[in-house]
């Protein structure tokens, strides 16, 4: 049997018709978009089309969509794009954050808060991840120049309700930003729906090319470049833009976004099995996340007094591949911080398991993998100290 | 070789040319090879040298080349508690304890073997310089690696009939200058980096600071004695010095003076001349016998009692299942309590214990 991919929320395979549209843009149309020739015009072209696609399903408009080279690269322009500015016009000082944010997000606020002077606070979150409006509400009382939550849990999963903490944000005036990386490939992105100012997208999470992704700027929001040089991107983010990678994130997003529903259909019944099956055949197993407000296609568990690490290896070497929810290959046990954010005590927190299907899992898939489960856990288990 | 081919191998990489080619090889052979690497412990605010994380990189490297899975293995609490502990207590009881000894009894062919059975695989293979043979009547017999320079059976005496049956030693018959040519035909880095590491886990400083951190109290400076106990000298803790050591006692005689003994009740080094260095006899325990069963009377082998030394003649006489008593045909001036003392005859070799404290 060839190995079975289940670790879907890492990274996804890019789409067979991704990869035909891409094509013609590495040798055909490789023209640098910016000049002014005509192979620069068939690739200006290309790019516009493609920005114009995002900006339709995005529900924006094309001038809001900056080219990225990665879902991390726009959480970063994000942040420091636009809090200095922001800063100097209002002098609030504070940027707000969820304690579960994905790295990019987190480090970047560190860095702003250590180099640069910024505050950084943290919301709490409830035991699935979910951070609370009421809470918000009031952590506004005070200057704050940047808000940041995830739209959806890389690691458990939850959801957020961003449209509701974005009404509060617009309310204060305070910028908010969503990181929708793993969102994207399950649910319809419409920014004036979600009441966000910034939104960020990477393309290899809904079966488009790594190496590309995209940030939404509302229109009237001030941001300065990271990456200072020519014109591109409106002047927001300098370098050629690498147009097969944008060219397929376009068309990937087009099919992500047009045949969401059908995927979910697809995986939601596939999952909830899963987690039944999983939660009823492996002793002291938990489901970590929200039990409904989560990706349709994302189970993630933790099991007690268990090597995670070991258990990953072991599953791999039984040929599925999922994870352990955040990666660690160095073999150094270190519970997850946000599983301990989440309350989970060690014995728990070690023993965590994400598996996240994708668009092509099959049933077979899963039940191969819920045949080899349990003992695999047992034998962990019986490794254990 | 004793593993059908097609069976899953595991085997243990350290980023190495000796582990990197055994892996190339088994592979080649048609066995379906995975890499493992342990996490081991160190010394806090350092980096365990047979696994650090340069090593880490260049094994995960290494079976990206060859296209086998690779899996980092987490031994740290248990590694501290069967190698680290008692390399610590060994030398807080005056000896000189080798601790690569433990690590392949309790480490690499239990905790590392148990693992790779978890994660299929039949057969455990290292990049050791030995070989495994099979007898016609089912008994696996160890022999020293094709390479005499290079053989390191010594450290592998502690294996059993059943560690033996599950593992593969791929380089058993090559010597290095073969191996370095495989790496290059299999296009390997040929990075020199060790297979392994004396005292891995011992950061930056020496084992003599580090056991000074671990067991300060045992480390105590005291009196040295001539062989008729009439005080010569000072000490600055008996962990710091070696049975048959010469340099650095900081004593002026007109003869050059040895340690001859160590004597931990009082805390004392004694030293003497050369003629009162050398030792015949010893006895030794924890004995492992390969075969499975000690020996019904006396016998003759050949006796190594450190990794690089040389072998001496000797009679063994077995006193009980897992002790030993060692008659050398001649005298030697290093015999150290907590060193291995390993049994040959020829390329065969028999087993070995730890050298007993008088």
């Amino acid at each position: 049997m060839d190995n079975i991919y289940l670790d879907y929320a890492a990274t996804t395979p890019v789409d067979k018709r991704v990869v035909a549209a891409m094509q013609p843009y590495f040798n055909i149309t490789f023209g640098n978009p910016s000049s002014t020739h005509r192979f620069g015009q068939q690739a200006d072209t290309a790019l516009e089309k493609s920005r114009r696609e995002m900006a339709e399903f995005l529900g924006a408009s094309p001038s809001e969509i900056i080219f990225t080279s990665s879902g991390s690269e726009s959480d970063n322009l994000a942040l420091r794009g636009t809090v200095f500015t922001a800063r100097k016009k209002t002098g609030a000082n504070r940027l707000l954050l969820s304690p579960v944010e994905h790295p990019a997000v987190q480090e970047t606020a560190r860095q702003l808060k250590d180099l640069h002077g910024f505050e950084v606070s943290f919301l709490t979150v409830d035991e699935y991840g979910k951070v609370s409006l009421g809470e918000i509400e009031a952590a506004l009382q005070e200057n704050t120049v940047l808000v940041s939550i995830m739209h959806a849990n890389n690691e458990v999963g939850t959801l957020n309700p961003i449209k509701e903490i974005g009404e509060i944000c617009q309310d204060r005036g305070v910028l908010f930003h969503t990181d929708a990386v793993q969102s994207a490939a399950h649910f319809p992105l419409d920014v004036k729906d979600l009441n966000v100012d910034l939104l960020s997208l990477g393309a290899h999470k809904f079966y488009g090319p790594k190496g590309v992704g995209a940030l939404y700027v509302r229109t009237g929001t001030k941001i300065n470049p990271m990456l200072t040089g020519g014109s591109q991107e409106f002047g927001i983010r300098a370098s050629t833009q690498n147009i097969p990678l944008i060219v397929g994130m376009a068309k990937a997003f087009e099919q992500v976004q047009s045949e969401h529903q059908d995927r979910i259909d697809h995986l939601r019944p596939l999952r909830d099995n899963l987690i039944k099956r999983i939660l009823s055949e492996i002793p002291s197993s938990q489901l970590t996340g929200h039990p409904e407000d989560r990706l349709p296609n994302h189970a993630s568990f933790v099991i007690k007094d268990l090597d995670g690490n070991l258990l990953i290896s072991v599953l791999d070497a039984a040929g599925f591949a999922c994870s352990s929810g955040s990666a660690c290959k160095t073999g150094d046990p270190e519970p997850s911080s946000v599983l301990t954010q989440l309350g989970y005590s060690p014995s728990w927190a070690l023993g965590s398991l994400r598996i996240a299907l994708g668009k092509d899992t099959t049933k077979e898939e899963i039940d191969a993998f819920l045949d080899i489960l349990p003992e695999s856990v047992q034998r962990v288990r019986e490794l254990g100290s | 070789m004793i593993a059908p081919v097609g069976s899953r191998v595991a085997v243990g990489m350290s980023g190495g040319v000796d582990s990197s080619v055994s892996a190339a090889l088994l592979k080649d052979q048609g066995y379906d090879v995975l890499g493992m690497m342990l996490r081991l412990w160190s010394e806090e605010g350092s980096q365990n040298r047979c696994c650090e994380p340069d090593a880490q990189e260049e094994a995960r490297f290494i079976a990206g080349l060859l296209e086998i899975p690779f899996y980092v293995v987490d031994a740290q609490e248990k590694f501290f508690q069967s190698v680290v502990m008692p390399f610590i207590d060994g030398y807080a009881q005056g000896r000189t304890p080798n601790p690569c000894l433990n690590c392949n009894r309790f480490i690499r062919w239990d905790f590392l073997l148990q693992r790779a059975k978890a994660l299929g695989a039949d057969f455990l293979a290292t990049g050791h310089y030995a070989r495994i043979k099979k007898t016609p009547a089912g008994q696996f017999q160890l022999l020293k690696g094709q390479d005499t320079e290079k053989d390191q059976s010594y450290v592998l005496h502690v294996l059993t009939q059943k560690n033996l049956s599950q593992t593969i030693f791929p380089l058993g018959d090559l010597n290095k200058t073969q191996v370095r040519k495989l790496a290059g035909d299999y296009s390997l880095p040929v990075a020199d980096r060790p297979d392994s590491q004396d005292l891995c886990f011992v950061g930056q400083g020496d084992y003599r600071e580090f056991l000074r951190l671990k067991i300060p109290a045992a480390i105590k400076p005291g009196p040295i004695f001539d062989p008729e106990g009439s005080q010569i000298g000072e000490h600055t803790g008996l962990a710091d010095y070696t049975i048959g050591q010469r340099k650095g006692l900081g004593i002026s005689d007109t003869k050059p003076l040895y340690v001859i003994q160590k004597d931990i009740q009082q805390n004392a080094l004694i030293v003497g001349p050369t003629n009162s260095l050398g030792r015949q006899e010893f006895f030794a325990d924890q004995v492992n016998w390969i075969s499975g069963k000690e020996p019904k009377e006396c016998i003759q082998a050949d006796v190594k009692i450190r990794y690089k030394s040389q072998e001496v003649t000797a009679a063994i006489t077995v006193q009980n299942p897992t002790s030993v008593n060692v008659q050398l045909e001649s005298p030697l001036p290093d015999i150290t309590p907590g060193q291995a003392a390993v049994f040959y005859q020829a390329d065969l070799c028999l087993g070995g214990g730890i050298i007993r404290s008088d």
